[in-house]
């Protein structure tokens, strides 16, 4: 028997900001649910099971969220179950959930994700004094740096590249409502003269620390049938895993993403993404990592990335739009932004993006990857359904 | 077999919790010694107040005034009290609905002793000296024979929830307290780093050298026991320098992080390199340690002077 299509028929987020200090986390999480559902028109009595997802507990010192907002999200009464995989976790929740449709357990699934940073402790929740061990890591950003000077290395890329992505990204932002960032007088000046923090990481190129949700409806054929507005279709989903650090780990192009994106080409029957695929949604917490990720994802050859993004091939109007969104660069409530990457591509897809919506967005990828890139999730959305 | 080594491991944060206008109202009470509740769409009256209905899951925010008498619905004696529990002597866990609402509250008990409480008997609050608009504004439980009745001069019923300088937000310190191991293979690479040696482990199946060991190989998924001394030179493999200074750590910025690949190591480790200017450090740079009196881990690394190493001998090992 074939799978169940999965289809997108709301989607709620909150908007982005540093901190929201008016609201409990049962609430910030619950603005992004209403929306979803109000998208959808549907009612929390219209959801089957509650499928969420955060970024490692110590980020915020509550363990179990899933239990303390069940009243919050409509869940008493129903299965509700909580996704771990660090950082990209808003993906590989929302592909649980889509996996329960697809599998027919469920035919109408609310799948959400969170972060609030302003409350939670992301940068030394990572850098834990463990005994016997020496102390040196500065955060994400140290861990990730030098892996992206080794790009630098072996693709000969000029050092602008990772200027030219925050550029980019940061006025996608000022179309995007719900983005964090809204820097109306960025210039590429500004991020190529922003301090360096780890070199050759600047400033200017690091994601912000957000408060944010992120949630979306998937329901089965039926419940698309009765969407109230064009719905997204999941055209392939897949999730791959690899350790922190092995002999042999490629940290410039894992092994693991390499594998989780052939995968989802080919349940969406993809043979040559870059012409086959519109527009991507990717996890860029750092702008390098958007060249990096082309050529991991299998839009440009090793190597080859960071000439799609210096061409303005990545831009808005671009061939291959990268992040209209603004991506993680613009918005970082970790535990949700995995699920920004896959919402915002369905958002595409469906021509709901507002402002910063592309002509042309048939079948667009949503992207996301955490812990020491180890953890992949990815989506393949389109306007028609899958053919089988 | 040398001894596993042991530490205690104590993970300590004081998260912030925004309260939203439901608990902001419910603590904020607590300080001026007002209990509230929330109506449901059911008309029953939850304490402690919760944002969203357990039913309907729809928002609400109809606050009532409770008792500070109530009964106890079920019970625990507490033997031995841990740091940071309401009260330093035995006391007994309680669930106590107070006068005027259908759920219980979870608090401490002052009692002599197990045999001095009951499932159904009365109880009162006994407040904190000083209250700061926090659960432990209620000090505790305490046996109350008395007939029900309202809080002194006032009557229990609904209530705005608005008072003066209300509490928006809370500091909720978490801790937890480990005894941390780091296993017998990381236990034995500590034991050689006295000597000033590196020592890892090979792996049977694909012979790559693991520094430091983790007593398995996590690509072959077999256990590894081999031990091979490497270095104690090595080869820079990519570098940041890092220009934000860390909390705890006593390093002046900047200083140069790289990946080490020790000769004879299947994977980097990462450490700090010095004796060079941070700005003429670069991939391929090849070091050596340098150890301080008493230190477990070289302080950092130092260029030994020798020709870099090429790119292709170290490309895998970044």
């Amino acid at each position: 028997m074939s799978k169940e299509p999965v289809a997108v028929v709301g989607i709620g987020q909150t908007k982005h900001v540093a901190a929201r200090r008016d609201v409990s986390i049962a609430g910030l999480v619950r603005e992004a649910a209403r929306r979803a559902l109000e998208d959808a028109e549907l009612s929390w009595a219209d959801v089957d099971a509650v499928v969420i997802g955060k970024a490692p507990d110590f980020f915020e010192g509550v363990m179990m969220p899933e239990l303390y907002l069940a009243d919050a999200l409509g869940a008493v009464g129903k299965p509700m179950l909580r996704v771990h995989t660090a950082g990209s976790v808003g993906g590989s929740t929302a592909l649980v959930a889509a996996n329960l449709v697809a599998a027919r357990v469920h035919g109408t699934v609310l799948t959400l994700a969170f972060e609030k940073q302003s409350e939670s402790n992301a940068m030394w929740g990572l850098s834990l004094p463990v005994p016997f061990q020496q102390p040196l890591l500065a955060g994400a950003g140290g861990f990730f740096a030098p892996h992206v000077r080794a790009y630098m290395r072996r693709s000969g890329a000029p050092d602008t590249v990772g200027s030219l992505v925050a550029y980019k990204d940061r006025r996608n932002a000022l179309k995007n409502p719900c983005a964090h960032l809204h820097e109306h007088d960025i210039t590429l000046e500004k991020v190529q003269a922003s301090p360096m923090l780890w070199d050759p990481i600047r400033y200017s190129e690091t994601c912000p620390s957000s408060d944010g949700a992120c949630a979306m409806v998937l329901t089965d054929r039926a419940g698309a049938a009765r969407a109230p507005r064009p719905p997204a279709w999941m055209l392939g989903g897949a999730m791959r895993s690899e350790p922190t650090l092995f002999a042999g780990k490629d940290f410039v192009s894992p092994q693991a993403g390499k594998d989780c994106a052939a995968d989802v080409y080919r349940q969406a029957g993809v043979a040559d993404p870059r012409r086959d695929i519109d527009a991507v949604e990717m996890y860029v917490p750092f702008s390098w990592y958007e060249p990096m990720w082309l050529e991991n994802l299998g839009f440009a050859e090793a190597g080859e990335g960071w000439k799609l993004t210096e061409s303005g091939v990545t831009e808005l109007d671009g061939d291959l739009p990268v992040n209209m969104s603004g991506g993680v660069l613009s918005a970082n409530p970790i535990g949700a932004s995995g699920m920004i990457r896959f919402a915002e591509a369905a958002l595409q897809v469906r021509g709901q993006a507002g402002e910063h919506q592309l002509e042309r967005a048939r079948k667009v990828l949503g992207h996301a990857y955490g812990g020491g890139s180890q953890f992949f999730s990815m989506w393949l959305v389109g306007a028609a359904p899958p053919q089988s | 077999m040398p001894e596993v080594l042991q530490a205690p491991l104590v993970v300590e944060f004081p998260f912030t919790r925004s309260l939203g206008p439901v608990q902001s109202a419910f603590l904020t009470g607590l300080r001026e010694g007002v209990v509230l509740g929330v109506r449901t769409g059911d008309g029953r009256t939850l304490v402690p107040p919760v944002e969203y209905d357990p039913v309907t899951a729809e928002e609400i925010s109809d606050l009532v005034e409770v008792a500070h008498t109530g009964t106890v619905t079920t019970w625990a004696w507490n033997h031995e009290p841990r740091r940071g529990q309401p009260l330093d002597t035995p006391f007994a866990w309680v669930l106590v609905r107070l006068d005027g609402a259908d759920t219980a509250l979870l608090h401490a008990l002052d009692a002599p002793g197990p045999d001095a409480v009951r499932t159904g008997m009365r109880v009162r609050i006994r407040w904190a000296v000083e209250r700061t608009g926090a659960i432990t504004d209620i000090a505790c439980f305490e046996p109350y024979d008395a007939e029900p009745g309202p809080p002194a001069g006032r009557q229990p019923g609904r209530h705005t929830g608005e008072f003066q300088n209300p509490l928006t937000g809370i500091v909720a310190p978490a801790r937890l307290d480990y005894t941390y191991s780091p296993g017998r293979a990381q236990s034995a690479y500590i034991d050689a780093l006295a000597t000033q040696r590196t020592v890892g482990e090979r792996c049977p199946s694909c012979r790559k050298v693991y520094v430091p060991p983790r007593g398995a190989c996590p690509t072959c998924g077999v256990a590894t026991s081999e031990q091979v001394e490497v270095g104690p030179r090595g080869t820079v493999t990519t570098f940041c320098i890092v220009n934000i200074k860390a909390k705890n750590l006593d390093i002046e910025v900047p200083y140069v992080y790289a990946h080490i690949a020790l000769d004879g190591a299947g994977l980097a480790l990462h450490a700090r390199i010095g004796g060079i200017p941070y700005e003429e450090v670069r991939m391929g740079l090849r070091v050596e340690p340098v150890w301080t009196q008493g230190a477990r881990y070289p302080d950092h690394y130092r260029p030994t002077g020798e020709p870099d190493a090429d790119y292709d001998a170290y490309k895998e090992l970044l």
